[in-house]
């Protein structure tokens, strides 16, 4: 029960962490924030990797083999997706200072 | 030789928490990255090291036996990922958003399956605090699986973007839902009640589909935020099952994000969870009902008119709107903001909270076009500055910048936050043709005095606006 109680501890931390950073992302980056924290979703991969490799039975290795290929699309494809869109706003960053650089 | 065993267990254990402790500071570091545009790149890569981090933590885990199936899985899911990040456009950003949600969820509906399963099987059976966990993971897991589905089709127009709604809708998802936290309930009473478990899994995976049936497309940004909270909170539930720290963590960032997102996206439409979830707003146009909708003519303008007023215009905003991206005209709007700018003009961007369909969409759409987010303006920051604004050019937005909402008590979207385009001193709206927005609603600020419109394809009109101006 004890650790029970510490699990809850962390979660409840951990959410009021989150809400006080989160309230400081601008809107600019808010679908950038979407596709970091659906790369971040893909953490379950340290449940489903265990259940894939453990050998608890063939349904349980089938459901644990699926699960970590949708938690691993959702690490490499949102990696890449955020990556992508960040570079579009450090991009023009460089850009300008270029730019001004000439001037 | 069994102390040596033990010795070796201990340091195991203790490279996996640090592993996890590392990924979880990883991961806040991150977002904290994400506070400013000149640091956010440096986040992503520590998520990826935390990640990456958290899965070697992983691997050295002593119940693995078999290392076959997990790169099979890791293979794999790297195969269909890659296209996912690499080759969606920045467009389909929304439906790209929802599937992955449902991916999450699948994840850690089906570890939580696993995971009963192999409990039932082993006869100690559940205690009562994991099986409250393990029914909390699946139960948000399942729902979000279908209601993610349903948004990526409604997003990705597979499937009607109009919400569906029936007579008494509303009481059968209530009563679904209350059936599957009844079932939950009674598994935490009863662990051993296996088909107690499936049946919630069941409906839960209905209530995921009932509840974005009737939500239209419109609502679609607040719909996605929230599946994407509740895919945290499966994520964190998944760590309560699993005495998982880094999972309840990563599970409590995500959830509080897109409780957070959805709370702003439902302040910038001016409704409520409850409206939007049982409102049902975008199934029947109010159109003209109650309201006195919009009165009078619009006005056109000649195109060399309206290039002319730009030409001269010191100050100028353009309120792009999601029409503009369907056009995929963002280019050409750099492109005359740049003969603008070059002229002296100020150019602007006024973004509405909901401009795209999720949010901070719109804004991505124009960082594409190699439009400096630093001319990107929020409503709240340009909203006392529109008097001082020569030109505003709105393309394809309208109930965005429709003044009802703030004078017409009787308007359906009265008391929604919008941008105050009417101070300006002259309005250009770009528009299809003399039809509704996307809610069905009449929109003042088109037959005001000061605004003239240009009737057409917004990019056709655009790229004709933009020869006008270099020629100028």
């Amino acid at each position: 029960m004890n650790l029970a109680f510490a699990e809850l501890y962390v979660f409840v931390l951990a959410g009021f962490v989150g809400y006080q950073v989160i309230t400081r992302v601008p809107p600019l980056l808010h679908t950038p924030l979407m596709s970091a924290t659906n790369m971040i979703s893909a953490i379950s991969l340290v449940g489903s990797i265990v259940v894939a490799g453990a050998d608890r039975g063939t349904l349980s290795t089938v459901l644990g083999t699926v699960a970590v290929v949708c938690a691993t699309i959702n690490f490499v494809g949102g990696y890449i997706i955020t990556e992508r869109m960040l570079k579009m706003f450090s991009g023009q960053q460089q850009g300008l200072a270029k730019k001004d650089g000439g001037k | 030789m069994s102390v040596e065993a033990s010795t070796e267990q201990v340091l195991r254990d203790s490279f996996i928490s640090l592993a996890y402790l590392g990924a979880s500071v990883a991961f806040i570091l991150a977002l904290r990255s994400l506070t400013k545009p000149e640091t956010a790149r440096r986040g992503i890569q520590l998520a990826l090291w935390g990640m990456l981090a958290a899965i070697i933590g992983t691997l050295v885990n002593h119940e693995i036996v078999t290392y076959r199936w997990i790169f099979i899985g890791l293979v794999i899911g790297s195969i269909i990922g890659w296209p996912l990040g690499q080759k969606v456009a920045m467009t389909q950003m929304p439906q790209r958003i929802a599937i992955s949600h449902m991916f999450g969820a699948l994840a850690a509906s089906l570890v939580g399956i696993a995971e009963y399963l192999t409990h039932s099987a082993s006869g100690h059976g559940i205690e009562r605090p994991q099986m409250a966990a393990l029914g909390f993971e699946v139960l948000f897991g399942s729902l979000t699986v279908s209601g993610s589905f349903m948004a990526f089709g409604k997003l990705h127009e597979i499937l009607p973007g109009r919400g569906i709604t029936f007579p008494g809708q509303n009481a059968v998802n209530l009563v679904t839902f209350a059936c599957t936290v009844g079932l939950l309930g009674y598994l935490v009473y009863d662990p051993t009640a296996s088909w107690a478990f499936f049946a919630m899994t069941g409906l839960a995976f209905l209530s995921g589909f009932s509840m974005v049936l009737p939500i239209g497309g419109a609502d679609m940004p607040v719909v996605v935020s929230l599946l994407n909270s509740y895919a945290g909170l499966a994520a964190s539930a998944t760590g309560f099952a699993l005495g998982n720290p880094v999972l309840i963590v990563s599970g409590a960032l995500d959830g509080a994000s897109g409780f957070l997102l959805s709370v702003l996206m439902s302040k910038a439409m001016n409704r409520s969870f409850a409206n939007v979830l049982f409102g049902a707003f975008g199934s029947a146009p109010p159109k003209g009902e109650g309201s006195t909708g919009a009165k009078g003519e619009m006005k056109e303008v000649t195109l060399e008119d309206a290039a002319l007023a730009l030409r001269y215009a010191r100050n100028v905003v353009v309120v792009p709107g999601y029409g503009l991206a369907v056009a995929q005209a963002q280019k050409l709007v750099g492109e005359i903001a740049e003969v603008l700018e070059g002229h002296g003009n100020q150019v602007r961007y006024a973004i509405h909270p909901v401009a795209g369909r999720m949010p901070g969409h719109m804004n991505v759409l124009l960082a594409e076009a190699n439009i400096s987010y630093e001319k990107m303006v929020e409503m709240e920051e340009i909203n006392e500055h529109f008097e001082d604004v020569d030109v505003c050019l709105v393309i394809g937005a309208n109930d965005v910048v429709n003044p009802a909402a703030k004078r017409d008590p009787k308007s359906p979207i009265f008391g929604m936050p919008v941008l105050n385009v009417d101070q300006a001193r002259r309005v250009f709206v770009l528009k299809r043709g003399k039809g509704t927005g996307f809610a069905g609603i009449e929109n003042d600020l088109f037959v005001e005095e000061k605004t003239s419109l240009l009737f057409g394809d917004a990019k056709a009109t655009l790229q004709r606006l933009a020869t006008e101006l270099k020629g100028m």
